[in-house]
């Protein structure tokens, strides 16, 4: 399967997306530079995280209007998977191919560190692996992950079952306890109402071979590769 | 003002203008001016430490390039180098500490990567006043954010560092920044002006007005006015630098480079002399060429801007359209502003004059150089040994010391830092003694490390620097590599105060005496001195960063990992000190100024034999997967070392052990000592392998699931409360 891996101006997470990709799921990935306009052939797209243009106006704010994400649109629009990490998540929001925004963390500090998550749907290409319920620890690291949805918004993500990450304690309590950066109802990562679409502030690239002491987050791209495969 | 005034306002002294004049033969221009007072200021010239850094070892066969070019450079094996540096960033710091830590990282990493290697991680050496200080708040939180606003920004983790606070940073405060990064070592590219007729080109931001004799700024102390220098402090643009690397790694690429540097301090003109010295050339450059940010700059403000994000190339001629090609997919800034001559000379053009020409050698290899006097310091005859402060719960002291500014988790400052990006931090920062960052796609791993102890250094400069490269090579064989090469930071005050002068030579004698005897070269530095305010200097402070290699593949697949961090794992696993604990090295001691405010007389003992036995021996029990955990003794002494190996681990800890002291047993220095813990069947082992190596062993104590750290007689407290003193010790900062 061959995925793509988007490259804006100021992507920093490129070169790990493309390394689990091709070194630890042994599948093919390319990079896609941000003024191309073509995904034919790629069976997945990956947003990578980082500082698109250095997002110095709004996180995400002027990758939206890059060439690219016409691209990006009409692939996630005829189903195929898109995986949106930290900056790629923003920058699905800022599109529109989600819905919601990403607020300042309440602690206006980058954070960096580890947290516990709980899956709450299987029924993403990329969490077929993890069942509704499961447990994972995984990275965050941004300054922009408070997750804000108006009151509609947050009901429709509900009752359409969009809601694929939250939050929680190491017993997989979802509270404000353990909730790192005032996300709306501990929010980590939403689909799409279709479900090919996911975005996601925790790091899964970082935590997909062991020696790094976690690989919890190799689930994600496993699950893809299953999911194309089947 | 005529021009010998001139030259005093750009900081000349009489005897280095009278040298101008007798060399050229003529007055300088006032372009000409600037141009050599940036290049002749302790920043560039080195005019002051020359003769001394002449004294450190450089070579060894582990070395793929040594001090002189923008970086050093180790073999760490497969075709591999580990490229590093570290420079100080301290004056800017202090006057405006968010963009002047931001600017440091952002000089360091280009250090790096334009010697063709891939950054991978950076360090920070940190150091401020004393907690209560009314500026060290705005301080510390400036410098921190700073280096996270840069860092993350680019995607170089930030994997480690260490901070220190004491008041004779008051005034001045140290801000030393690391990179490593890694580069295939047969294609390193180095910054070097060749081939007359090649076409010289700018890349990357436009140039405005900021940072106009920053160089000059950093070579003087401060005093009443230095806080209007603000606008001489550059402002960073981490995006640009982003794409700065990776345009300049792509062209890189293209074989077409003949040499390549960063504009640091002074800018265009230090780039330009640099290469040109290197190479043996001169160079012509024409200012009108120069891409700009701001209308109507002067020949003399160009070539003095300090503005950032900013590289030299010398292409090979025909094929200019390269650079084009890559630099405009990029959306950088680009320009080719000359060529390399034969005229030996920095030959400079704007509007169709001549701005200036000078030798390059009147900037290089004729910058003065001093043999400054030296004279040992008055305060050392009044230091008084040191006593063993009274007390009477040795529970309360651990806790103290745990909360103590200098030793309490930095949790809080690395959760800022993007330390993860780049998928190679195996062991993150605060969990080992040294980062492990494994490189993606390769089977190679490195560890690299930064310390000194700047209060051993005031007691004893040469004694107190050796100590520092010992703890630091210490650090990188606690996790299991290797030491390969060291870069340092020698942070001082005024050199022409023979004092200051003397703990600066002392210093530097020692540092090369450790490395020459722990295999360490030094393969770059950077030398920092005027770091006094109000005629009171900072303590003598040459910061010492090692890189080393893990000869293995490491992974955690096995119990055989091959390589180690400081937490405890398993209840009933036994606790050994390597190495000899000296109760009367209390010198220089976390404890002793904690508890009295005292310093003592001397900082502790070292033998350097005995240190090269121990690392040797560390590397040997951690490849040979015999120890769980590995975690020096420094700042604190064993009390600390220990309760910070069962914080990390989540466990209890037993202490068995006859000590005639145990107070002093626990807070005393000693160096070239190491707290491991291995599975029970595996004790003998360990010990006799200590033995082989002539190193004292001995078994302290047992890991256990209690919750407590307990002495029986001595001390009983729960591993949560020394975990939350450990975290809180910083708290008073928010």
């Amino acid at each position: 399967m061959k995925f793509a891996v988007v490259v804006f101006p100021g992507s920093n997470c490129d070169r790990d997306c493309h390394h689990v990709v091709s070194h630890v799921l042994g599948q093919e990935a390319d990079y896609v530079w941000h003024q191309d306009t073509d995904l034919n052939g790629f069976d997945a797209v990956v947003l990578p995280g980082g500082f698109s243009y250095g997002d110095y106006l709004r996180a995400g704010a002027v990758a939206k209007i890059s060439p690219v994400m016409e691209a990006v649109a009409k692939f996630a629009n005829a189903g195929g998977p898109v995986i949106g990490i930290c900056n790629g998540f923003q920058i699905l929001l800022e599109t529109g191919l989600l819905p919601g925004a990403m607020q300042r963390n309440n602690s206006l500090r980058f954070m960096c560190k580890t947290v516990d998550l709980v899956c709450r749907t299987e029924r993403t290409p990329f969490t077929g692996e993890l069942s509704a319920g499961s447990r994972l620890r995984l990275p965050i690291a941004n300054a922009e992950g408070n997750y804000t949805i108006d009151d509609d918004g947050f009901a429709a993500l509900k009752d359409n079952d969009q809601i694929v990450f939250q939050y929680c304690d190491a017993q997989g309590e979802v509270s404000d306890a353990s909730n790192p950066n005032g996300s709306r109802a501990n929010i980590a990562g939403i689909c799409n109402v279709r479900g090919n679409v996911l975005g996601m502030m925790p790091h899964p690239e970082r935590a997909a071979e062991s020696v790094l002491g976690n690989d919890d987050g190799l689930a994600l791209f496993t699950s893809a590769l299953e999911h194309l495969n089947r | 003002m005529n021009m010998r005034e001139q030259a005093h306002e750009h900081g000349l002294t009489d005897e280095e203008y009278d040298h101008v004049l007798e060399v050229l033969g003529r007055e300088p221009s006032f372009t000409e001016m600037g141009v050599i007072s940036v290049m002749w200021s302790e920043h560039c010239s080195y005019k002051s430490s020359r003769i001394h850094l002449k004294k450190l070892p450089t070579e060894g066969p582990q070395v793929v390039q040594g001090p002189g070019e923008n970086a050093g450079a180790v073999d760490i094996g497969d075709g591999l180098a580990a490229v590093f540096k570290m420079e100080s960033h301290n004056h800017p710091s202090y006057i405006e500490p968010y963009q002047g830590a931001a600017t440091g990282v952002g000089g360091i990493l280009r250090d790096v990567f334009t010697m063709g290697a891939r950054p991978i991680g950076n360090l920070n050496s940190l150091r401020f006043g004393q907690l209560d200080h009314e500026k060290t708040p705005h301080l510390f939180h400036g410098v921190v954010g700073g280096i996270a606003g840069y860092g993350n920004c680019v995607g170089v983790p930030t994997v480690g560092g260490e901070i220190y606070f004491d008041p004779s940073y008051n005034g001045n405060i140290l801000v030393n920044v690391f990179t490593v990064g890694v580069a295939q070592k047969d294609k390193i590219f180095r910054g070097v002006a060749q081939g007359v007729g090649n076409p010289v080109f700018y890349v990357g931001a436009g140039t405005g007005r900021d940072g106009i004799h920053g160089a000059t700024m950093a070579s003087e102390n401060f005093d009443e006015g230095s806080e209007e220098r603000r606008p001489t402090v550059q402002v960073g643009d981490p995006f640009r630098e982003k794409l700065l690397i990776e345009a300049c790694l792509e062209l890189m690429k293209s074989g077409a480079i003949v040499g390549i540097q960063d504009m640091g301090a002074a800018g265009l003109t230090s780039s330009s002399v640099e290469m040109a010295d290197r190479g043996g050339a001169g160079i012509r450059i024409n200012i009108d060429d120069v891409p700009m940010r701001e209308e109507g700059m002067t020949a003399y403000e160009v070539l003095l801007s300090e503005s950032q994000e900013r590289m030299l190339i010398v292409m090979a001629e025909g094929r200019e359209h390269e650079v084009g090609k890559v630099f405009e997919k990029w959306e950088l800034e680009w320009g080719q502003i000359g060529v390399v001559t034969d005229t030996g000379n920095f030959e400079i053009h704007q509007g169709g004059e001549l701005k200036c020409e000078l030798p390059v050698s009147l900037l290089t290899s004729e910058a003065p150089v001093y043999d400054r006097p030296t004279q040992r310091p008055d305060y050392l005859d009044a230091l008084k040994p040191a006593v063993l402060p009274e007390s009477n719960d040795l529970g309360a002291d651990i806790l103290e010391l745990l909360a103590s500014p200098n030793i309490c988790s930095r949790a809080d400052v690395f959760e800022q830092f993007d330390h993860m990006v780049g998928v190679g931090t195996v062991v993150n920062p605060g969990e080992g003694d040294a980062a492990v960052l494994r490189i993606p796609g390769t089977e190679r791993a490195i560890a690299t490390s930064v310390d000194c102890n700047s209060r051993y250094c005031y007691l004893n400069p040469r004694l107190g620097a050796k100590l520092a490269v010992a703890e630091t090579t210490r650090n990188v064989a606690c996790t299991g590599a290797v030491p390969l090469g060291i870069t340092d930071c020698l942070n001082f005050g005024d050199p022409e105060n023979p004092q200051i002068m003397w703990q600066f030579v002392e210093a530097i004698e020692g540092m090369g005496e450790a490395c020459a005897a722990l295999d360490a070269p030094v393969v770059g530095g950077n030398v920092s001195l005027y770091n006094s305010s109000f005629d009171k200097a900072i303590y003598p402070t040459p910061t010492v960063a090692a890189v080393g290699a893990f000869r293995h593949t490491i992974s955690r697949d096995s119990t055989d990992i091959g390589f180690c961090d400081a937490a405890f794992k398993d209840t009933g696993d036994a606790v050994i000190v390597l190495g000899t604990t000296d109760a009367t090295e209390l010198g220089g001691s976390e404890y002793l100024w904690v508890k009295s405010g005292e310093l003592g007389d001397a900082p502790p003992s070292l033998d350097l034999a005995e240190e090269k036995r121990l690392q040797a021996l560390i590397v040997e029990l951690i490849a040979d997967g015999k120890v769980k955990s590995a975690h020096d003794c420094a700042e604190g002494g064993l009390a600390v070392s220990l309760a910070e190996s069962a914080i990390k681990g989540a466990t209890g800890l037993t202490l068995d052990v006859t000590a005639d002291s145990p107070q002093a047993w626990l807070f005393s220095e000693s160096a070239s000592r190491i707290v491991v813990s291995c599975a029970p069947d595996a004790v003998e082992s360990v010990l006799a392998c200590a033995k082989a190596a002539d190193i004292e062993s001995n078994v302290v104590g047992t890991v256990t699931d209690s919750g407590r750290l307990t002495w029986a007689g001595q001390f009983d407290i729960t591993v949560a409360e020394a975990q939350q003193a450990h975290r809180g010790g910083l708290n008073s900062l928010n």
